[in-house]
């Protein structure tokens, strides 16, 4: 891999961002109203409680490790949607680039761009409702990796999809998070579920890291072997989607889908 | 065909080109030898081979659907053959894509750059891709030869035809390429323009060695700027020659005569003049 191409990849991400507030607002925008009203939410369910539970970790903590793992996934596929949303592959693809060295550009614009919306979350939920992440320290960061592993993977999956079925299949993967948010156990324990779900749970990345963040809350020491099926399914994961990128692509030269994809003709 | 013989033939093609060049050490811009495109049951290009030699201008003819820009896209690694071998400055694009497309580039009215990101951003982004060394130099050495200083921090997507023309060619040289391949880049220009640009890309194969693909409706610029042309009819080549000579010696009064009897009866205008 060469690192200029990778260079070339996230300046260009970088124009796009400082010349379109459009592009920069989201970065930091959504999260913060989400941390708002979280943030809200908790207050109340606290006051509710009267003190007998803090819901300000449990749930706005869970609202920020689940917000940095979809900007990781949208930022993934959002770099890569922009070559498609200015028919860039024609011009792209006719070049040395290879895919490891655009796959790897869009990846670090992601946490770059992740990396702003994960800061404005943080400073949020710690100054105005008292979240004391930093608390956790280091035990934040393998559940910090871990959902960014996944939402690398997620990205790339999203991203091969859009250059298999098409520009209109982006309003197919935007929801991907959303649609395994069920089986993940975001806001309760995997026991809640029902058995098939706990079953699909299994080989979700981010299921593990919600299940030990609770622990943690709960006052228990880092479930370091509880995490590691987690860590191993993510890599996993990034492999896998990795390949299948690799599969769409090839495919895609194949069968003239790049060609035409600059001309907009595939639907 | 068999595999075994499909692989002789390939080496035999490339062998006779090799032949023609004496040197042996310097390879060809261009060579294809028994290009393949098939879909299912449809037959986009058909055992065509040819070459384009260093500092040759050869254009790429024929009506439309005759499988010129699907020749174009397996050249640019955007389509994978289906059979036969390219090589770009003798490295197989096939094993290695990289090294092969570090020395190609092109130009066609249906790839503009990125409308979103200026001139100056664009030919910054793409020099990164081609890993060009130097780029502040190369760029502002480009932006001057095509009059693009004052358009520099112009989104290409406000820019007129001719505006993003110049702006594609420029991108096209970025790299200092060795095979350049150019689909209707006059398509969109006034005369003026279009005369100007035809004398930048002559330059640019007899002053730089760059060997050109050059593919256009025009029959007037091919004329003007092309050393030779290629017919292609329904996937094959059905001539090839000099564009100044070829109607006289098909029974034509014009380059242009002689392509609308080629695009309207391929095979008996081949048949009536061998």
């Amino acid at each position: 891999m060469k690192l200029r191409p990778i260079a070339g990849i996230l300046l260009r991400q970088f124009y796009l961002i400082r010349g379109s507030p459009v592009r920069a607002l989201p970065m930091f925008a959504w999260v913060a109203i989400d941390i708002v009203v979280w943030g809200f939410i908790t207050r109340y369910l606290n006051t509710m409680s009267a003190g007998r539970f803090n819901y300000v970790p449990s749930l706005l903590g869970a609202v920020l490790l689940w917000d940095f793992f979809t900007r990781i996934m949208q930022g993934v596929s959002t770099a890569f949607l922009e070559d498609v949303w200015s028919r860039n592959f024609l011009n792209l693809f006719a070049t040395p680039l290879t895919t490891p060295e655009y796959i790897t550009g869009l990846v670090i614009s992601s946490i770059g761009t992740s990396a702003i919306g994960l800061a404005v979350m943080l400073v949020l939920a710690t100054v105005v409702f008292g979240l004391s992440f930093f608390s956790l320290g280091a035990m934040l960061l393998p559940f910090l990796l871990v959902l960014f592993c996944f939402g690398i993977a997620l990205g790339i999956l999203a991203s091969a999809l859009v250059l298999r079925l098409g520009p209109a299949s982006e309003w197919l993967v935007w929801p991907l998070p959303a649609l395994i948010s069920p089986f993940v156990g975001v806001f309760y324990p995997l026991a809640t579920l029902p058995r098939w779900m706990q079953l699909i749970a299994k080989g979700l990345p981010p299921a593990y890291v919600f299940q030990g963040m609770r622990a943690i809350l709960a006052g228990h020491a880092l479930p370091a072997a509880a995490l590691l099926p987690g860590a191993a399914f993510a890599l996993l994961d990034v492999a896998l989607a990795g390949y299948f990128f690799v599969r769409v692509f090839r495919y895609a030269l194949r069968t003239g889908l790049l060609a035409r994809y600059s001309a907009e003709s595939v639907s | 065909m068999p595999m075994h013989d499909r692989t002789a033939d390939i080496a035999s093609a490339q062998a006779a080109g090799t032949r023609t060049r004496r040197s042996g050490e310097i390879h060809a811009a261009l060579s294809v030898a028994l290009l393949c495109k098939t879909y299912a049951s449809l037959v986009a290009v058909k055992d065509v081979s040819f070459e384009v030699q260093r500092g040759e201008v050869v254009g790429l003819l024929g009506p439309n659907g005759a499988g010129k820009t699907t020749t174009i896209n397996m050249i640019l690694g955007v389509l994978s053959p289906s059979a036969g071998d390219i090589r770009i400055a003798g490295i197989d694009l096939a094993q290695e894509r990289s090294r092969a497309l570090a020395q190609a580039n092109f130009a066609a009215v249906y790839a503009t750059l990125p409308g979103n990101l200026t001139v100056e951003q664009n030919l910054r982004f793409f020099a990164l891709i081609y890993g060009i060394a130097r780029l502040a130099a190369r760029i502002e050495a480009l932006l001057q030869q095509f009059d693009l200083e004052h358009l520099r921090n112009t989104k290409c997507g406000v820019l007129s035809s001719g505006e993003q023309t110049r702006v594609a060619l420029a991108k096209a040289v970025l790299n200092r390429p060795q095979l350049l391949l150019l689909d209707e880049p006059t398509a969109s220009l006034d005369p003026s323009a279009a005369q100007t640009v035809r004398e930048r890309i002559r330059g640019l194969a007899s002053d730089d060695g760059c060997g050109i693909l050059w593919t256009s409706h025009n029959m007037y610029e091919v004329e003007t700027v092309c050393d030779r042309v290629l017919f292609l009819s329904r996937g094959r080549i059905l001539l090839e020659g000099d564009p100044r000579r070829l109607p006289a010696e098909h029974g034509a009064e014009t380059l242009e005569a002689l392509f609308i009897r080629l695009a309207r009866e391929p095979l008996s205008a081949v048949e009536r003049t061998q």
